[in-house]
């Protein structure tokens, strides 16, 4: 593990820079840098169970709805929860925690559903595992949106206290990263990324494939949960679609298209795709030339986005980064060079 | 007696359309191991090509739909999924998510995100009284159709040499190139008739439905890859009659839940398809070919 802590340095240092240039850029940069920071607490959870194991999940955009969901009933204020929620346990009402407190319920409760479906999914192999979490996220979605007493069903859920700004989110990125560093390089790690390359070899060799792919499964919950909480703490709203496809597709694209193989490419595909859909966004949503404005066009900036994915797809199948991790250079522990 | 009856021919009717969709991508499936989220994207396209030409002369209207969906299925695997063929089954999935996404954000810059109504065929909707029972004949074209068409895809893949080799390329493709199958010929094929069924499902859909709107698909597409799986992965029949059995549990569950657990019923579906998988990780229509080797 010593000899990969120039990738954990590394990986930190860009955290600490897009965290550094947000604060130091102004209001609006602000926003785009944490918005950046909670999708990398996402993707870097998804890599935990997707990268290490092999096996693709669709269902982890859930345990970010549990998570953000669960939280918000802890850390609405008192008033509000009374009149949007009244139908809470009496305890929940009567409980205002902070973020932390608020956080550590979402995560929990996020985690013990990641338990309980992690312990199908590892049952299944391959794409039956696939279509098993899929068929969740399904079952998630349907009963958040009609749960109207829990969640508000289709409409939103307004009134989170607004407690997350830029440093919030890198504190959050930055565990995210140590976690998934850990896990990655531990022995768990080693075994389920045996098992992602020839599982039956694997098994042969006394690897409890199962019990090692539900560890990951329920930490990389336990994460993408923490990401689903800390974006419903910075946006201050919650609708249940804020956690479905698109969600899902965009955070599974950042990781393959970052190279899921790695942590790094995790990083580095929530960055790239993370700063190329914000220069988008600012080219199509209308500006002014002189006195002339130009409308923003619905649609453009998705159809860019889906069209350089696709490009950078063909050039780098196996994502930007591949099997490799980001070092960095003349660092004390560098033993490897 | 009456409604049971009702309810029969609707689950039938439903099954009909949820197994022409878990055709189109099992046959992909079958083939390259991807999985298509951009047949969505063909169906929607084929519902907006009808309202284009809803005033048109109905056969003819519903032919250009088949001839734009295929094309642009033929289309898409040339441009996006020929280049990256070879890479793993993520890369493909990405893929087919960025062509769906830009298929479907590409029908918002046409046409607005708004749902659009218009009316296929309306006499459609009138129902059919055979004996006590009223049938929507939309219900009864539906099946017809459905017949028609798996009978036809049987025929090809049994008796047209591209459908055998389609069917050999489906068991073991590396093997299949060994014995002189052409990978662009057989798969250039599969996405053409995946884009066939996603056509004539979305001539069926927008006479149901009788609106257009950029993520309608998306439904039809989850229900299809879910019953290619349960159905057993790479078993054409398997794709087949697990879109029967998701129609019919669907439509079932709609007449024996009682109302206020109604709007959950996805959840019951998803939640068995869960189960099927569990107690039958091979899907109910066990393949040989997908048996893994070691």
């Amino acid at each position: 593990m010593r000899a990969n802590l120039p990738t954990l340095a590394a990986l930190a240092l860009v955290v600490l820079l897009i965290a550094g240039v947000g604060l130091a850029a102004g209001a609006v940069i602000e926003r785009v840098a944490a918005d950046m920071l909670i999708k990398l607490v996402v993707v870097l959870g998804l890599s935990v169970f997707i990268g290490n194991s092999g096996v693709l999940s669709f269902g982890h955009a859930s345990f970010a709805a549990l998570g953000a969901y669960s939280s918000a009933w802890f850390t609405l204020p008192l008033t509000a929860k009374k009149i949007f929620l009244p139908k809470l346990p009496a305890f929940v009402l009567g409980t205002q925690l902070g973020l932390p407190g608020g956080a550590a319920a979402g995560i929990a409760f996020a985690s013990f559903f990641a338990l309980v479906i992690g312990l199908v999914v590892v049952r299944l192999s391959g794409i039956a595992a696939s279509i098993a979490t899929l068929a969740w996220l399904a079952i998630v979605n349907t009963v958040l949106a009609n749960a109207d007493s829990l969640t508000k069903g289709t409409s939103s859920l307004v009134g989170l206290p607004m407690v997350v700004g830029v440093k919030t989110a890198a504190l959050g990125a930055l565990i995210a990263l140590l976690a998934a560093y850990l896990f990655r390089f531990s022995r768990y790690g080693l075994m389920l990324r045996a098992s992602r390359e020839d599982e039956a070899a694997a098994l042969a060799s006394g690897i409890p494939v199962r019990s090692v792919r539900l560890r990951a499964f329920v930490l990389s919950g336990a994460i993408v949960a923490l990401g689903g909480i800390l974006q419903g703490h910075f946006l201050g709203v919650l609708s249940v679609g804020q956690f479905y496809f698109e969600f899902t597709f965009l955070t599974l694209a950042m990781l393959v298209m970052g190279g899921m193989r790695s942590v790094s490419g995790a990083v580095v595909g929530t960055v790239v795709i993370g700063m190329v859909s914000e220069l988008l966004r600012i080219g199509a949503g209308g500006f002014m030339i002189g006195d002339l404005a130009v409308p923003s066009v619905p649609g453009i900036r998705e159809i860019g986005l889906a069209v350089i994915m696709l490009g950078v797809l063909m050039a780098r199948p196996r994502g930007i980064m591949g099997d490799r991790e980001l070092r960095l250079p003349g660092w004390p522990f560098n033993t490897r060079g | 007696m009456t409604y049971a009856v009702q309810t029969m021919v609707d689950a039938v009717s439903v099954g009909a359309l949820y197994a022409m969709s878990a055709l189109g991508i099992g046959l992909l499936f079958g083939i390259m191991r991807l999985i298509n989220f951009a047949q969505s994207e063909f169906v929607t396209v084929g519902v907006y090509t009808l309202m284009l030409s809803a005033g048109l002369w109905f056969p003819f209207a519903a032919l250009l739909a088949i001839v734009v969906v295929v094309l642009l299925a033929l289309a898409v695997e040339r441009a996006a999924f020929r280049p990256v063929r070879d890479a793993d089954p993520a890369t493909l999935l990405i893929t087919s998510f960025a062509v769906s996404y830009l298929l479907q954000y590409a029908l918002v810059l046409i046409f607005g995100a708004r749902p659009i109504g218009f009316d296929l065929l309306p006499q459609l909707g009138q129902p059919v009284l055979i004996g006590e029972v009223r049938i929507p004949r939309l219900n009864i074209v539906t099946i017809v159709v459905t017949v028609v068409l798996m009978a036809a895809v049987a025929l090809f893949l049994r008796r047209t040499r591209i459908g055998i080799e389609m069917r050999a390329a489906a068991v073991d493709f590396r093997m299949a190139r060994l014995l002189g199958v052409r990978a662009d010929r057989v798969i250039a094929v599969a996405f053409g008739l995946s884009g066939l069924l996603a056509a004539v499902v979305s001539v069926l859909f927008a006479a149901q439905t009788g609106t257009a709107s950029p993520a309608m698909g998306l439904q039809l597409a989850l229900v299809g890859f879910v019953a290619t799986v349960i159905g057993g992965m790479g078993s054409l029949p398997g794709a087949v009659l697990g879109g029967l059995a998701v129609g019919a549990v669907t439509v079932l569950l709609q007449a024996v839940l009682p109302p206020d657990l109604r709007v959950y019923r996805e959840a019951f579906v998803y939640a068995a398809v869960i189960a099927v998988l569990v107690l039958r990780p091979q899907g109910l229509f066990r393949s040989a070919a997908m048996r893994e080797r070691v």
